[in-house]
């Protein structure tokens, strides 16, 4: 599974150009590989889960699937507000593993080539360089690359 | 090969099916059943396991079985009779099958010569002559014993076996275990290439077969294709051992070349038709030049297209053709098994029917959503509306009943395990026992049919070591020797109730009653009824066997099948009348997909406790509780009894429960111990559909799933045993926590 994540990981792929899906956090931008979002949907109150980390906002039903959704801002550490039906659910596969990632907005999708990527600068704290893989300049705006298995890689384990 | 290992598990499959209805046969059989159809359907079970075991070169199963068969084709023919030592034999020998059919299956080798003694009490069964050549697939020996005859077999198949995927050179190949065959194959009716119709006959086999076996053996080859074909056997005069007339080879007739070339020029792409016509044709001028000479050698009728058929001795004929076809070949064997007593079945991956059930829970949901929808905007007045979402519903629930019943699967194949159980349970602690089965036929979740085994086994095992009386108390008693255990199934209030009782000596209250004291279970002066003193033997760390026998004393007591039996959703007890024995009830829910839950509210979240764990519900009053350090407990009936702030205990709200607008559940974990659970509000009690937490999040303590509610809002179902246990251990650490 780890090889499958790495390759998927725009951060570390080396292959060809491939698309990206643009999303808001607060006043931030990040992307992800657009092969991992399975689908988009607004917010819907979340059941709450007992005992989970602050950045689990709780499960939702979608379509009958049990989704956990994850506070990217508090993920990220970044000010969290509570959501509204504004927000936007970014559905993300991992393997077999399906969760939504509750962010601002969707705002684009770009053809990323590896030659745009440029690494994560060590001003940035620990957190944010493990889970952002690269940054790329795009109309004067800074976009991350989000490493999606990082952000997500330990919601199993903490959970069990 | 990965083609071939699904063969190999469809076989491993039908195998233990098969191994089934052998058991079937023969109880039935012990209990009387004369039928000859009985005979038949057994005989077909082992004829078929080794026909198949013989495909994967299980050796050690075929040979076995082989003899087994022999013993069951004299029992056919009523060339002997059957006496209760021969059944004795069977039994055994089908336990033994089935012990060789699993190592096989699981490729380990069962220790060597577990086969001999059945094999010689099987020999002597079938009238002492001992099989010569068990390996039913090797090269004929011809023994010198036995007086082999001249069989000339005629072959004609019509379209319809080859519709239904028969295939001439598999039969062809029987016959050649049979005996010395000598085979040639007649194409004179092949038409022109235009008038061919690809699905149609037009070959038809005459073999010259020397053998000993019998004129009914050689039919038996065709067993599977009666009625597709057109066959006649004809007896020759029985023969003195000799050079059997065998085509010589060295003709410079190879067909099993022939053949592979043909199977190469066709491509190695999906297995040919079984028609013979579409790979017969293209060859056939080439015959014509090159085999003329050997045309005389068959039974050849004249022929009027220049390609004079081939005259093969079709010595190794099978195995290529075999090889480049494997799939074929098991596909004409699995639809040629006679399957007498199931009616038509299709084998579905268990994904598949998952998903389906899942989406009927989804339409469920989306119904109930569209319904409040409705009301919502005002149109519930509307009368075709109304009707239209009545119908709907009524529709879905159909179908959703339809559906979770794909899952459902007789509860047969976990009863027709427990005799021989009975039977080996019975002969270690030398007691006599008769095994009676009720209701097998009897539907629940496949997955729960898969989970009864443990539980009912060491029901049963208890049920014979402790439960029946040794065979001198039984005559003491003025009982039959014999002990009998039954074993029942029947649906009761969307249940599976499953009893399993014996004619023993039924529970020693009094001394249930003392261990339980001396175990500290009970205190000394406890008031019990005698249901309530039953009940004691399911608490752990009970055991009754005052000697640790093999059989039941194992460490583990009733309080493991309790557990087992709770995980299921279901309840177990036990009714014993003293000198008549005992009864253990078992009651499961039909599906592991949906639940009976009680619906509550705890701080504005809707969370569902699963029934079978509520014993009642109360509302309670500020005086009965009671602090014992951080903990409370509450006296219910005068006992003191833990109760367990769900709200709290969650971290829904950090503020303690409002008695005044509380309701608590008391609930019943491990052990029979009670807990109240303090919820706000109780919304009532609903079948649930059960989600995983666990695939896309994971495990959370004190929950066990999680289910989707009518308004399409997920609700969690709490595990009221590890929030019982876990609000219990951690009560002192969880009091500072929260302080600080």
């Amino acid at each position: 599974m780890s090889t499958e994540l790495a390759n998927r990981d725009p951060g570390r792929e080396t292959g060809d150009a491939r698309e990206a899906i643009i999303f808001r956090v607060g006043p931030q931008e990040f992307c992800i590989d657009i092969m991992t979002v399975r689908e988009i949907r607004g917010w819907t109150p979340a059941t709450m889960l007992p005992r989970s980390p602050g950045y689990i906002r709780g499960v939702i039903n979608l379509r009958g699937t049990v989704l956990p959704i994850l506070d990217l801002a508090q993920r990220l550490d970044l000010p969290s507000v509570d959501p509204t039906s504004r927000h936007v659910i970014v559905v993300v596969q991992i393997g077999a593993q399906v969760v939504g990632m509750l962010v601002d907005a969707v705002s684009d999708i770009i053809t990323l080539a590896d030659s745009m990527i440029q690494p994560t600068p060590a001003v940035a704290s620990e957190a944010s360089r493990s889970f952002v893989g690269g940054l790329v300049a795009l109309d004067g705006r800074m976009i991350n690359i989000l490493r999606l298995e990082n952000v997500l890689g330990e919601i199993r384990a903490e959970a069990a | 090969m990965e083609g071939m290992d699904e063969i190999r598990d469809t076989f491993f499959q039908e195998a233990e099916e098969l191994l089934g209805e052998l058991e079937r046969g023969l109880i039935l059989i012990q209990e009387g059943d004369r039928d000859s159809e009985t005979v038949n359907a057994i005989f077909r079970a082992v004829h078929s396991i080794k026909g198949g075991a013989g495909m994967f070169e299980l050796d050690r199963l075929v040979s076995f079985a082989h003899a087994f068969e022999t013993v069951l084709d004299d029992l056919r023919s009523r060339k002997i009779g059957l006496e209760a030592n021969g059944l004795k034999t069977m039994l055994r020998s089908a336990d033994l099958l089935s012990d060789l059919v699993r190592t096989a299956r699981a490729g380990e080798e069962m220790e060597a010569g577990r086969e001999a003694v059945l094999m010689a009490e099987l020999a002597a069964l079938s009238g002492g002559v001992a099989d010569a050549a068990p390996s039913a697939f090797d090269a004929p020996e011809l023994p010198a014993g036995p007086v082999s005859r001249l069989y000339d077999i005629r072959f004609t198949p019509l379209a319809a076996l080859y519709a239904n995927a028969g295939d001439p050179a598999l039969l062809v190949r029987e016959l050649h275990r049979l005996g010395t065959a000598t085979v040639s194959c007649d194409a004179s009716h092949v038409p022109d290439l235009s008038e061919l119709d690809p699905e149609g006959a037009y070959l038809s086999w005459t073999v010259a077969l020397e053998t000993t076996e019998s004129e009914d053996t050689i039919r038996e080859v065709f067993e599977f294709v009666e009625g597709d074909c057109i066959l006649e056997v004809i007896a020759g005069e029985p023969m003195v051992v000799e050079e059997p007339a065998v085509v010589e080879e060295g003709d410079g007739f190879d067909v099993a070349a022939l053949l592979a070339r043909m199977q190469a020029e066709l491509g190695d792409g999906p297995a040919p038709e079984a028609t013979p016509s579409p790979f017969d044709m293209p060859f056939a001028p080439d015959f014509s030049a090159d085999f003329s000479n050997v045309v005389d050698l068959a039974d050849m009728r004249p022929v009027e297209t220049p390609a004079p058929s081939p005259a093969p001795a079709v010595e190794p004929v099978a195995a290529p053709v075999l090889a480049a076809s494997p799939a074929k070949t098991e596909e004409s064997k699995a639809s040629s098994a006679p399957a007498p007593a199931a009616g038509a079945t299709i084998r579905v991956d268990l994904d598949r029917l998952d998903r389906l059930v899942n989406l009927v829970g989804e339409l469920v949901i989306n119904r109930a959503m569209v319904a409040q929808r409705v009301v919502e905007a005002g149109l519930s007045n509307t009368a075709a509306v109304s009707v239209g979402l009545d119908e709907l519903e009524q529709l879905t629930r159909e179908i959703q009943d339809n559906v979770m019943a794909l899952r459902a699967q007789p509860v047969r194949s976990v009863f027709q395990r427990m005799s021989r159980l009975v039977r080996e349970v019975g002969e270690a602690v030398n007691k006599q026992v008769q095994l009676v089965v009720e209701g097998e036929g009897t539907e629940v979740d496949k997955t729960i049919v898969e989970r009864l085994t443990d539980p009912l086994t060491h029901m049963i095992r208890n049920a014979i070591d402790h439960g029946l009386e040794s065979p001198e108390k039984r005559l003491e008693a003025g009982k039959p020797l014999t002990g009998t255990v039954h074993l029942s199934a029947r649906h009761a209030s969307g249940h599976i109730v499953i009893e399993v009782s014996d004619d023993g000596g039924g529970l020693n209250r009094p001394r249930v009653r003392d261990i339980a004291v001396s175990k500290g279970l009970i205190p000394a002066d406890a008031q019990l009824s005698d249901e309530e003193t039953d009940n004691l033997i399911f608490l752990p760390g009970f055991s009754t066997a005052s000697t640790i026998s093999n059989i039941s004393g194992r460490g583990v007591g009733l309080d493991v099948v309790k557990r087992s039996v709770q995980a299921l959703g279901g309840r177990i007890s036990i009714a014993s009348r003293p000198g008549r024995g005992s009864t253990f009830t078992l009651a499961l829910p039909l599906t592991l997909a949906v639940l009976d839950g009680m619906l509550v509210t705890v701080a504005d979240q809707t969370l569902v406790l699963p029934l079978t764990s509520t014993v009642e519900t109360l509302k309670l009053k500020p005086e009965e509780i009671h602090a014992l350090g951080s903990s409370k407990l509450v006296t219910l009936r005068g006992a003191f009894t833990p109760m367990i702030d769900v709200g709290r205990h969650f971290g829904y709200r950090h503020a303690p429960a409002d008695l005044t607008k509380s309701v608590g559940l008391v609930v019943e974990t491990q052990g029979n111990t009670r807990t109240v659970l303090l919820v706000d509000e109780i919304q009532g009690q609903r079948q649930v559909v059960i989600k995983s937490l666990e695939t896309n999040y994971g495990s959370v303590p004190g929950i066990a799933a999680a289910t989707i509610l009518g308004d399409g809002r997920v609700a969690l179902i709490l595990d009221v045993d590890a929030l019982v246990s876990e609000a219990s251990a951690s009560a002192s650490d969880f009091s500072f926590a929260i302080a600080g």
